[in-house]
């Protein structure tokens, strides 16, 4: 079996606030195999920003291991990081505050390179290159970002996370704060690019529509833990944890014969400081009994589908 | 939806060369009435400094005793002091000290307020609990009797009073950068230079500090005539510049004594100093407005 792009082995990521420790991620565990897209969906909140941060360095790991091609990437020391921080890149979610207002559209994609020591006049036929690939008009170069519209300014934000040839790229809601029209653009390039460059992706976002186009695979977090993984096309069918039933059931649908049935949950999510131990869904599971209360292990029910539910073959 | 998006590009203007902030600001700047008034007032006091041997009539140090305390006359434009020196050939030198008092002092204590202020505001944590406590500190003494202090311990002399000028300034200045920059450290633009592993101190200079740095650099022109304020105070205290130097603050102050015989002595000195910062004033004000790149031009 080839070594997957980007291994998470237990991860956790704490932060310490007032009144105690908030769980941001924790225990969370995932394999995204090269040249694939790894969608992570759960509601706001529930850590899969602060996964994707956590896993490209922006933020250090409170435990648990990182593994970037079979390599322990967990601690790293700042010359490690520069060579690490070349292979992994960011995309983010909102394009007016994740490029500098004052730099030029060249500046802001050549200024990763320049970090990296590139040459002047390197720069400007990679600039070029990048724009093209990404689709940014050439007569933009020298324009300032609040010129532009959204759909572009993201071009530009994935122009520059691309500027370093990274094989993995996190994309933190890269579409949410785009027109709907324009989504569809950036998710073509996202999949064009993959397509042409073999990206492996992580892809995070609330929006399951989104996810189910663009994603070969799904986690689904709720307050920080992973509760259900598995193909794309398997959660889609057959969802086995209560909450990726309810989410998933609260995807619109366009067939007015057949409406789907919902799933209301009720109750609001439980704090995510200093949780109690047991599953975390338990005060607002509709299947609730108590031997929820004791620890959940993620268990494989089937083949390549993980859930974290002591219940599952009740349920289903 | 093709044609809905040809129309927003056409809208957006082809530059070829990359047009300069400092250049674009510079031509908002003369667009601006009033700013460039100030700005032209600004250069004339520059120029009155630089040729002050051609352009005063008189020795600024050369007594006469013959004519004290004379109001304007056609010798003595401005009329004369205590001890019959010209008064106008004594504020024309005197543009030399009172112009690089203000300027450079209020230079130097925002440099300095930067650099503060960039790493309290961008690093966080314990250091920018020492950074600000300090300044807490700082700020709980009166400023004009932290300069006093300064200038009493150091002595007197240009260098001295350009230090202690300066130095009441920064902290004042490091609170107003870090309160700016605690909105801006969540823009996820310093995040994605630190993702593609920008050198710390570029993040803060570079891309951090011409974000935030536009109502200090206002604070800054502003901050000029309070700055020449405080060096006449300082004269007038008897620390500073000393008295044969003919500096603004000083004459002002030393005119007091003679208000009833002679009040032209403290009003041309008042009429420089309010014109001067008048202009800086003005060109703060234009300088505000065109630091905005989201101004159309």
């Amino acid at each position: 079996m080839n070594t997957p792009a980007v291994e998470v082995r237990h991860l956790k990521k704490y932060f310490e606030v007032h009144g105690g420790l908030l769980h941001a991620v924790d225990d969370v565990s995932f394999k995204i195999e090269k040249g694939t897209t790894m969608g992570v969906v759960g509601e706001s909140g529930c850590g899969k920003s602060t996964l994707g941060r956590t896993i490209i360095h922006l933020q250090d790991s409170t435990d648990g291991q990182i593994l970037l091609n079979g390599e322990d990437i967990t601690i790293v020391n700042s010359r490690e990081l520069k060579k690490i921080r070349q292979q992994m890149q960011i995309i983010f979610q909102d394009p007016y505050s994740s490029i500098n207002p004052r730099m030029t559209i060249e500046e802001i994609i050549s200024d990763p390179l320049k970090s990296y020591g590139w040459r002047r006049k390197e720069l400007s036929d990679k600039v070029t290159e990048l724009m093209e690939f990404t689709g940014v008009e050439d007569r933009l170069r020298m324009s300032y970002p609040h010129e532009l519209d959204g759909g572009r300014r993201q071009r530009v934000g994935i122009a520059r996370a691309l500027a370093l040839d990274p094989q993995f790229i996190v994309c933190d809601e890269p579409v949410s704060a785009l027109d709907v029209s324009i989504q569809a653009q950036v998710l073509n390039l996202l999949m064009d690019l993959q397509e042409k460059s073999g990206l492996t992706l992580m892809f995070v976002t609330h929006d399951l529509s989104v996810v189910k186009l663009i994603a070969d695979n799904i986690c689904v977090m709720y307050l920080g833990q992973l509760v259900e993984t598995s193909s794309t096309k398997r959660i889609f069918d057959m969802p086995l944890h209560p909450y990726t039933k309810a989410l998933l059931s609260a995807v619109p649908s366009v067939d007015v014969d057949h409406p789907a049935k919902r799933i209301l949950i009720q109750g609001e999510l439980t704090s995510p400081i200093n949780p109690k131990p047991g599953c975390r869904f338990l005060a607002r599971c509709p299947y609730a009994t108590d031997q929820c209360r004791e620890p959940q292990q993620l268990a494989e029910i089937e083949e390549g589908h993980f859930v974290s539910c002591c219940r599952v073959k009740e349920i289903n | 939806m093709q044609k809905a998006e040809v129309n927003t590009i056409d809208a957006i203007p082809v530059r070829r060369k990359k047009e300069s902030q400092i250049v674009m600001i510079f031509k908002r700047i003369l667009r601006d009435r009033g700013a460039t008034i100030g700005l032209i007032g600004i250069l004339f006091f520059v120029f009155v400094a630089i040729f002050a041997e051609q352009l005063a009539p008189y020795d600024p140090y050369t007594l006469d005793i013959t004519a004290m305390l004379t109001g304007p006359s056609r010798a003595h434009w401005m009329g004369t002091d205590e001890l019959g020196r010209d008064v106008m050939s004594r504020l024309i030198y005197g543009t030399r000290y009172s112009l690089a008092l203000g300027v450079l002092g209020s230079l130097m204590s925002f440099a300095c307020a930067c650099v503060l202020g960039c790493i309290a505001g961008y690093f966080g944590k314990w250091i920018e609990s020492l950074i600000m406590r300090i300044c807490d500190v700082m700020m709980s003494i009166p400023g004009t009797l932290l300069t006093i202090i300064i200038s009493a311990v150091l002595g007197s002399g240009f260098f001295v009073t350009l230090i202690a000028l300066s130095f009441g300034g920064i902290f004042n200045q490091v609170r107003m950068l870090r309160a700016q920059i605690l909105r801006e450290r969540g823009q996820e633009y310093l995040e994605a230079a630190e993702a593609y592993n920008c050198k710390k101190t570029k993040i803060m200079f570079i891309h951090l500090l011409p974000n935030v740095v536009s109502p200090l650099l206002v604070n800054l022109t502003m901050g000029i005539s309070g700055t020449i304020n405080a060096a006449a105070t300082l004269s007038f205290l008897g620390l500073g510049i000393q008295p044969p130097t003919p500096e603004w603050g000083a004459m002002l102050s030393g005119g007091r004594d003679y208000l009833r015989n002679c009040p032209t002595l403290i009003l041309f000195p008042g009429l420089v100093i309010m014109i001067f910062c008048w202009c800086v004033n003005l060109f703060g004000d234009g300088l505000r407005d065109a630091m905005d790149p989201k101004l159309k031009n």
